[in-house]
């Protein structure tokens, strides 16, 4: 059982939590200029780390806010938790 | 609205065992009021209506002589206030806030609450809520999102005796019930 440190309320629980993917994924700026294939990059394509990944998770349970993990994905130990706008913090793994 | 009779599904109910004590508590009005805090213009409006400011600490509350509010999120709170009382508060929130980015909402009748006491509350409650309720860290006064089961609940510690209110939605009420009675009868069995 992991207890993550939500942005906000603090540390809870995992199971008050919900998981939902690779974060920092940037909206197209001008999405009228790319590819079918740069559209399928954006849509589907995600990385898959053995190791340190960053992820957009959210406190379903408690505040209903979305926040950033820093996380490895073989130990599940997380470096880091952060509000969402904040700068990726650098992390040793 | 106040003409129609709101019943949830534990309405009214009661159950004791030996020293625990749960209850469904009287319809209280529940106002949902979303704002920028770093906004004056929202703390000062929000103060002459409530008569209070919203805290800003994270799973708190400030208590007023009919009305609590309660921290749900950094621009997020629950004002708890008398059934009677709602319309009027709503009404003066919505026309102190006008022209603000901000949201006031009545859930009155979506969420019931119920009301736990007695020494075995907080064992009670943690055969579901994984929140730390040793009153060293959940002591009187704190408040928190959480869940209990498979149902998101809002918790609030009215005092150290323990007492706790359980704020829940209407469908979720009776597997809440339900389940903190299973543990009440567990509890009655073991003594």
């Amino acid at each position: 059982m992991l207890i993550i440190e939500c942005p906000w309320c603090g540390k809870r629980d995992q199971s008050e939590f919900t998981a939902h993917g690779e974060a920092h994924i940037a909206r197209p700026g001008d999405p009228y200029k790319l590819s079918d294939e740069e559209w399928g990059d954006y849509v589907f394509f995600r990385k898959n780390p053995k190791g340190l990944h960053y992820e957009r998770w959210v406190h379903s349970h408690g505040c209903r806010r979305w926040f950033n993990v820093a996380r490895c994905t073989i130990t599940d130990h997380i470096y880091a938790t952060y509000k969402p706008g904040d700068v990726r913090p650098e992390v040793e793994e | 609205m106040n003409d129609t009779k709101i019943t949830s599904p534990v309405y009214n109910r009661v159950r004791i065992d030996g020293p625990t004590r749960l209850s469904e508590l009287p319809l209280c009005g529940k106002i949902n009021l979303r704002g920028n805090p770093r906004n004056k213009q929202f703390l000062t409006a929000t103060a002459s209506v409530l008569g209070m400011v919203p805290p800003i600490q994270p799973n708190t509350r400030h208590m007023g002589s009919t009305t609590t509010l309660f921290w749900l999120g950094p621009d997020e709170w629950l004002c708890h206030c008398e059934i009677s009382q709602t319309e009027t508060l709503i009404a003066d929130l919505r026309s102190g806030l006008d022209g603000l980015h901000c949201a006031v909402v009545e859930v009155s009748d979506y969420y019931t609450v119920l009301r736990l006491d007695g020494s075995h509350s907080a064992a009670l409650l943690s055969r579901a809520c994984p929140l730390d309720l040793h009153p060293s860290v959940f002591g009187k006064g704190a408040c928190a999102q959480t869940r209990f089961g498979h149902a998101s609940i809002f918790l609030h510690k009215i005092s150290n005796a323990p007492s706790f209110e359980i704020q829940v939605r209407w469908s979720f009420a009776e597997y809440v019930w339900d389940y903190l009675v299973s543990g009440m009868r567990a509890l009655a069995a073991s003594d």
